[in-house]
């Protein structure tokens, strides 16, 4: 079967039900974390897909803008870099969290001021 | 086989995505940090290989260097950072799982449903051939170049800002905060650490 653009959703479907899962059951802040990486790769296979499968060309955005199928890359080079912008803060929070709790599970974390 | 054989991609296609689905499942499943963070670099690289797949290779290119290569290491520094033992586990109550696993599996089938109901073009097209086919083609990357610093200049900037503000900011909320006590200790083993040898 030659994958169609249904596979490659399928693919993101999938990333996207384990990121949200991994979100919720983990106690480990560094575990949220990486349920979140999970869904910004999951949308991000969603745009370079449709891209690619022929939607920037219906989308009119500009005449100039270069050749067909650029626009969703653009967007997933813009999501690599939110990732890692948002890995590197919470990153840094956690590094916090733990100086003063001396743990980085979430439960502990339930007070307005630390 | 030539390149762009339906029958390769296919091969390729189904690969890929069984890497990408097993090893995100298993990031479900795992208790242990470390082995989460092993099983996102294997998820990492399987949507790296769709992205190629999809004739995205500055985007695969990108994913490989700034995902694998540095989200990645920094996850697994702030692990070993902030854990005594790397297997270390952090329990979840059964029904916290279940609950967590229902809310995952509606909000996907949610979409699936949507999905299936709108009407997508394009949907069931297999995959279009090539247009860069030769690994030398460089016209692409050029594109996006220009399609950066043209169309979609404001944006590029502004991730720019941001990128500064993060690293300032991180590098600011990371810093080891004084406490009264704490100087005194670590000055101690400094020294004690200069004696030792």
């Amino acid at each position: 079967m030659i994958p169609t653009l249904a596979h490659f959703l399928a693919v993101s479907l999938v990333l996207f039900g384990a990121g949200v899962t991994t979100m919720l059951t983990k106690r480990s802040a560094i575990g949220i974390l990486i349920g979140v990486e999970l869904v910004l790769n999951a949308a991000a296979i969603n745009f370079v897909a449709f891209a690619r499968f022929g939607w920037s060309a219906a989308s009119g955005l500009n005449s100039a803008a270069p050749s067909t199928g650029i626009h969703g890359q653009v967007f997933a080079a813009f999501i690599i870099v939110l990732a890692a912008a948002e890995a590197a803060m919470a990153l840094a929070i956690f590094m916090s969290f733990y100086h003063n709790y001396h743990a980085i599970d979430v439960e502990k974390g339930d007070e307005l001021k630390g | 086989m030539p390149i762009g054989s339906p029958i390769l991609s296919a091969v390729l296609f189904y690969t890929l995505g069984a890497l990408t689905v097993i090893s995100a499942i298993a990031i479900v499943l795992t208790q242990h940090t470390i082995r989460m963070a092993v099983y996102l670099l294997a998820t990492l690289a399987g949507v790296a290989g769709l992205f190629l797949m999809l004739d995205a290779q500055f985007i695969a290119a990108v994913q490989l260097v700034v995902y694998a290569g540095g989200t990645l290491i920094l996850i697994v520094f702030s692990i070993m950072l902030t854990t005594r033992s790397p297997l270390a586990l952090t329990t979840v109550p059964v029904w916290e799982r279940i609950l967590g696993s229902v809310i995952g599996g509606v909000l996907a089938a949610a979409i699936l449903v949507a999905g299936l109901s709108s009407s997508i073009p394009h949907l069931r097209e297999s995959l279009p051939v090539s247009q860069s086919p030769t690994i030398g083609d460089n016209q692409h990357v050029a594109n996006i170049g220009s399609a950066l610093l043209s169309v979609y200049i404001v944006p590029f900037e502004t991730a720019g800002v941001l990128l500064l503000l993060v690293m300032v900011g991180a590098s600011y909320l990371a810093r080891r905060t004084a406490k009264p006590g704490d100087r005194q200790s670590s000055s101690d083993r400094i020294s004690s650490s200069d004696e030792a040898p």
